[in-house]
């Protein structure tokens, strides 16, 4: 007996939230209105709480007396996967859900970034292309766009863009309008749903969906070097600018040339209270917080900045006598420290707070006398100069060198420890010039500087190597 | 107030004879209760079952129409003691909980309800939550129908047989005075479906009757002599008495029963799984109609063993498809066919694997086994599906780009500062031991908190500390439980045990007035008003009420830096004796549902509204994500660097921030970085604020210059 029929298998992926439940009903109700059986189930369990999760329809043509529908996804079985994100379309690959003899794959391409992605010192994002990539290959059919958005434009939830790719697939016999029909018998959000799918029927049919889009260039050494200047002339001054450009004259053009550039850029652009508070002001800011915080016409918007300066940002700024003298002094310190033990929040859209910020930020000039600028400005002309020094004799260790401040990054005890890891860094390089592979141990020791909060895994690594 | 309303579903449960039920089996369970004539239903809320909860308590206007008396027990023991209701007086009674952690629970009285049996029909509903999605220990709840000889019902996983099966259990339970458990696998709870319904039923002798009429009877007391009395009865009795029900009543099915010389034994919640992979491997068809006979056991504790040996009469092999472990069905089918001289083969677990989820795929692969032992020809092997076959696609290799994505807390969860706070008394006096319970508050295993060492059970955190106790170090442990654990035994078991046993540690009590991990129910201490409930009460007054001196509670936990403070003086102050932080706020996923609602209408109504979030300057983030690693919140996360120069992804903060206020406390609690920015967007603004802000936006308009 070889089964004349069989059901048609669809498998959701989804997070908790994500109103995954909301689209396997809406599937539900088309089904049933068209004389369907459909059965669903899921495992929502503890798992709403932001987890994955999977939710499981069979939908069966009514032969007169009731099908057995099955409650889990078989691997090389499922019709249908739809995935509201891009990692969780991964996931479904990876558990077999998604064959090429067989799926059609609907998938989400924005990402919510996982723990792991999100918690690295570093880049820890993982490769959208391949995640797609693999997809593809595993997909009969796939149909991919940013749903997300689309549904964020038209004002609602991802289920309803969704829906409307679906529709689209024509993966299931059911008109649009049956689709449109399970949406307005669904009562809540009616329009925004219908505008949703509208737009996710839209974006999967014109095929737009499956246009990728380009990542943005990396930058040719050029560009960072008349970037790096830009940055330091908004930064400080048109001689500072220069000062830079004279900084990495000694260096050998090429991949060197460019990580320095890049680095050298952001290091004399260090965040000090004067960087700080001058970026907080500026009216390009006002508008984007606006547009960050989807404020309309009509409503006022209140911007509260948490800050919470310590005695040594505040000796960092002053006149490197004076900074110095606080720092040393037992009184003067004290006072400092009972006065900024507690963070403070500043409205900078009232006058009074926005001119602290701005009388702040008016210090520029005073800083090239500041003690932190003459702190960094020592720090990075030993780097630099070892940069050099090295270039000529291992170019590939010292564009390793040069990419090195990468960890030098937050304010207050991250930074402090950024700097210890730099130092260590610094020290290694120079030990490294007789090795054969010095760039690649650098590498590895930059990596694993970037690994942890604690320091312990470069420790670990400079001990093994 | 739960987390989901089930206001419009609740009125399916008054459909009447010949009207179609369509919706969750879980919802299917509670029309059949009121169709079953039931004069009181318990329980606690647990995945699978909270739904059953939740439903009961919307639809307690119906319930007071049938005169049934629902309670919202204290805890799974207390849902269980409730059935005493059943010993002496005919009335129907069900409770509910989650298998098998309720279970342990309540097993003190379930096994005194078991030993003294039941006159009115007693049923334990337990949703079991095994496999995909579980939260618990891989455990069966088999095990305790054994133990208490308590009949176990799996039902066919579909509304029909779920609901015959509550109707049914009911009457076993009176014709064998036993209580009946019926187990719900997670998918069957939450299965859509349909039934055709019948009316629902007022119960003859009720609750009135009961209490006017006292009823006692000596020999239904769990107290020698009737106690070895019972254990007689429940062999020569009760047991009999079930096996004739089950058979007359024809509660297992036989499908295609001559049609081999073998055939499957499975539990009945394993039915369509069986079938699907029979379908996939050619041997049956969509509708269950197959080749292969199949003993589907709707009761799987007691068998009947004359239906056994009827089953495998002139059959070669039989399988027994048997989720989870031990194999109590397997052993106990090699008893029946062993002392009945039986020649048929028996196999079960050795094509199967021995532990984990029965899936499509393992199933498939195990029938295949077996039906290549005993009839090969019936396997066509160019059509096998690819689970089950070596023509298995290459499946990508994702490892590394696909990772875990467990449960977290939620956007604005007010128990994400408890742990940032315990994260910075960690920087400064290192590492504690710490004690966990069970609630949402477990997800601080997790990364980025990575706090708690073990969870032994509901409000056993601070008892699961207790033996780390020594005059050997200063060093204080910390437990940490949440406020449904506190009532559910908590107080006595933690705070009344630390107290009599002068311990010197902390517990720290998580107050989000809600039992949040289960969906939002009310408890003693939730701060909403209940009409049906009494609510309000004191964690703090209680927990003194037991002689804890060293209380401190906080009313808002978003204050990283007053939770610090006070985390780290319970660890280092010189007083000794145990130590209780209360740490309040509302859950915000039940916050949200409560307020965003309100929030909308008075926009709408043109009243002032402030929508509080927060945001990150990109241009001041160095990417470094500290603030990630302190908080972890699902809304706080990264984005490209929108500048050019940098590589790393800067921190960002998504829509869906609800202004919580945790980012701007870490920031200054731990000193992090200026890039936080907390955005007022005022709707509806008074015309003095209209006014404020023009002129100061004039102002800086002109310095902006």
């Amino acid at each position: 007996m070889i089964p004349q029929t069989r059901a048609t298998t669809i498998a959701i992926l989804a997070m908790g939230g994500e109103g995954g439940g909301v689209l396997a009903s809406w599937i539900v109700d088309v089904a049933e209105s068209a004389g369907c059986f459909a059965q669903m189930t899921s495992v929502p369990g503890v798992a709403q709480r932001t987890g994955s999760t999977v939710y499981y329809l069979e939908l069966f043509p009514d032969a007169g007396r009731e099908p057995v529908l099955a409650l889990m996804p078989v691997p090389g079985e499922v019709d249908i996967v739809i995935a509201s994100e891009l990692m969780e379309a991964g996931r479904a690959v990876q558990r077999g859900l998604v064959t090429p003899d067989r799926t059609a794959l609907i998938a989400s391409t924005h990402r919510v970034y996982s723990m792991t992605e999100r918690t690295a010192l570093g880049d820890g994002r993982v490769d959208s292309e391949a995640l797609i990539d693999a997809a593809k290959a595993s997909a009969r059919v796939m149909i991919q766009a940013d749903f997300a958005r689309i549904a964020a434009e038209s004002g609602s939830v991802i289920s309803a863009a969704l829906l409307g790719a679906l529709a689209t697939s024509r993966a299931l016999p059911f008109s649009r309008e049956a689709f449109e029909q399970a949406i307005r018998s669904g009562g809540i959000g009616v329009d925004a749903s219908l505008r949703a799918f509208q737009a996710g029927f839209a974006a999967a049919e014109s095929g737009a969906a499956v246009q990728r889009v380009p990542a943005e260039p990396a930058l040719e050494t050029q560009a960072i070097i008349e970037a790096g200047m830009q940055r330091l002339t908004d930064y400080q001054d048109e001689r500072y600018a220069q000062e830079y450009r004279e900084l990495l004259a000694p260096l050998p053009d090429g991949d060197v040339l460019r990580e320095a550039a890049r680095y050298l850029a952001l290091w004399m652009s260090y965040e000090d209270a004067i960087r700080v508070a001058d970026l907080k002001i500026r009216a390009e800011r006002f508008e984007r917080v606006r547009s960050e915080v989807r404020a309309e016409p009509g409503q006022v918007v209140r911007i509260h900045e948490y800050l919470h300066p310590h005695a040594g940002d505040i000796a960092d700024f002053l006149p490197a006598r004076i900074g110095g003298w606080l720092l040393a002094s037992g009184w003067a310190r004290r006072v400092v420290d009972r006065l900024t033990r507690r963070g403070r929040v500043l409205n900078t859209t009232s006058v009074l707070g926005y001119l602290q910020l701005y009388m702040l930020a008016r210090m520029r000039p005073m800083r090239r006398r500041s003690l932190r600028f003459q702190r960094e400005r020592l720090r990075i002309r030993a780097w630099l100069a070892l940069v050099a020094e090295i270039a000529a004799s291992d170019p590939a260790l010292a564009r390793e060198l040069a990419e090195c401040p990468r960890v030098l990054k937050g304010y207050g005890d991250t930074y402090r420890h950024g700097s210890r890891q730099f130092e260590r860094l610094m020290e290694a390089a120079q030990q490294l010039r007789q090795s054969n592979d010095g760039a690649g141990q650098l590498r590895r020791l930059r990596e694993a500087a970037l690994a942890d909060e604690t320091g312990e895994k470069l420790e670990q690594e400079l001990r093994t190597q | 107030m739960a987390e989901r309303s089930f206001q419009r579903e609740v009125e399916k449960l008054r459909l009447g004879q010949g009207e179609v039920f369509r919706g969750e089996g879980i919802l299917a369970v509670t029309k059949a209760l009121l169709q079953s004539g039931v004069s009181y239903v318990a329980g606690y809320q647990g995945a699978p079952i909270s739904h059953l909860m939740d439903v009961l308590t919307d639809s307690q206007p119906i319930l007071r129409e049938l005169g049934i008396r629902f309670e919202h027990s204290a805890s799974e023991a207390t849902a269980a003691a409730t059935l005493a209701a059943s010993v002496h007086y005919p009335l129907r009674g069900a409770v509910t909980f989650k298998a098998p952690v309720g279970t342990n629970v309540a097993s003190d009285a379930l096994a005194n309800l078991a030993s003294g049996g039941v006159t009115g029909g007693a049923l334990i509903i337990v949703g079991e939550d095994y496999g995909e999605g579980s939260s618990i220990m891989q455990e069966r709840s088999h095990a305790f129908a054994m133990k208490s000889q308590m009949w176990l019902l799996d039902p066919r996983p579909n509304l029909p047989s779920i609901v015959r099966a509550v109707e049914e259990g009911f009457a076993l339970s009176e014709a064998s005075n036993t209580p009946v458990m019926l187990e719900m696998r997670i998918r069957a709870c939450h299965v859509y479906g349909r039934f055709t319904a019948r009316d629902n039923v007022r119960p003859q002798f009720t609750l009135k009757d009961a209490i006017e009429h006292p009823v006692r009877d000596v020999n239904r007391i769990v107290l020698p002599p009737a106690s070895y009395l019972h254990e007689r009865e429940k062999i020569e009795k009760r047991w009999p008495a079930a096996q004739q029900f089950i058979k007359a009543h024809a509660l297992n099915e036989r499908f295609a029963e001559n049609e081999q010389d073998f055939g499957i034994i499975l539990q009945g919640g394993m039915y369509n799984t069986t079938v699907r992979a029979l379908e996939l491997l050619g041997l049956s068809d969509a509708f269950g109609s197959g080749k292969v006979p199949l003993y589907v056991l709707n009761v799987t504790y007691p068998l009947v063993d004359d239906e056994v040996l009827q089953f495998c009469a002139g059959k070669r092999a039989v399988l027994v498809i048997e989720e989870g472990q031990p194999d109590f069905l397997e052993q106990n089918l090699h008893a029946i066919l062993g002392r009945a001289g039986s020649s048929t083969r028996l196999h079960g677990k050795d094509v199967l694997t021995m532990a984990g989820e029965y899936t499509a795929e393992v199933v498939v692969r195990g029938v295949l086994r077996f039906i290549e032992l005993y009839a090969p020809r019936l396997i066509d092997r160019a059509r096998l599906p690819s689970v089950a076959g070596s023509k298995r696609p290459a499946i990508p290799a994702l490892d590394r780009a696909v990772h875990p994505r467990p449960p977290s807390f939620c956007t604005g969860c007010p128990e994400r500062p408890i742990f940032t706070a315990m994260k910075l008394v960690e920087r400064e006096l290192g590492p504690h031991h710490v004690s966990c319970d069970i609630g949402c508050h477990l997800f601080s295993i997790l990364p980025p908190f990575s706090i708690g060492a073990t969870t032994m059970g509901y409000g056993l955190g601070w008892a699961s500390a207790a033996a780390l106790q020594t005059p050997a170090t200063e060093k204080r442990t910390i437990a940490v439980m949440g406020d449904g654990g506190f009532w559910h035994n908590g107080l006595t078991s933690g705070v009344a045990n630390a107290v009599f046993n002068q311990s010197d540690s902390l517990l720290l009590v998580v107050d989000n007035a809600y039992t949040a991990a289960t969906g939002g129910q009310d408890i003693p201490s939730s701060k909403a008003a209940n009409p049906t409930r009494t609510t309000r009460l004191s964690i703090a007054r209680a927990a003194r009420g037991v002689g804890m001196k060293w209380v401190r509670t906080i009313t808002r936990t978003y204050d990283v830096a007053v939770m610090r403070d006070t985390l780290r003086q319970a660890l280092t102050t010189k007083e000794k004796g145990p130590k209780l932080i209360v740490a309040q706020s509302e859950c915000m996923l039940n916050r949200q549902r409560r307020v965003e609602p309100q929030k909308r209408q008075a926009a709408a109504a043109g009243l002032r509204v402030v929508r509080e979030r927060f945001g990150v300057d990109a241009d001041t983030c160095t990417g470094d994500h500290s603030c990630i690693r302190l908080s972890g919140c699902p809304s706080l996360s990264i984005r490209s660097n929108p500048d050019p120069l940098r590589v790393d992804p800067v921190a960002t903060v998504l829509d869906s921030c609800v202004g919580c206020g945790l980012c701007g406390e870490v920031a200054h609690a731990a000193v992090l970085c200026p890039s936080f920015y907390r955005a007022e967007v005022i709707t509806n603004p008074s015309g003095w604020e209209r006014v404020k802000a023009r002129v100061s936006g004039a102002v800086i308009r002109w310095l902006q210059r």
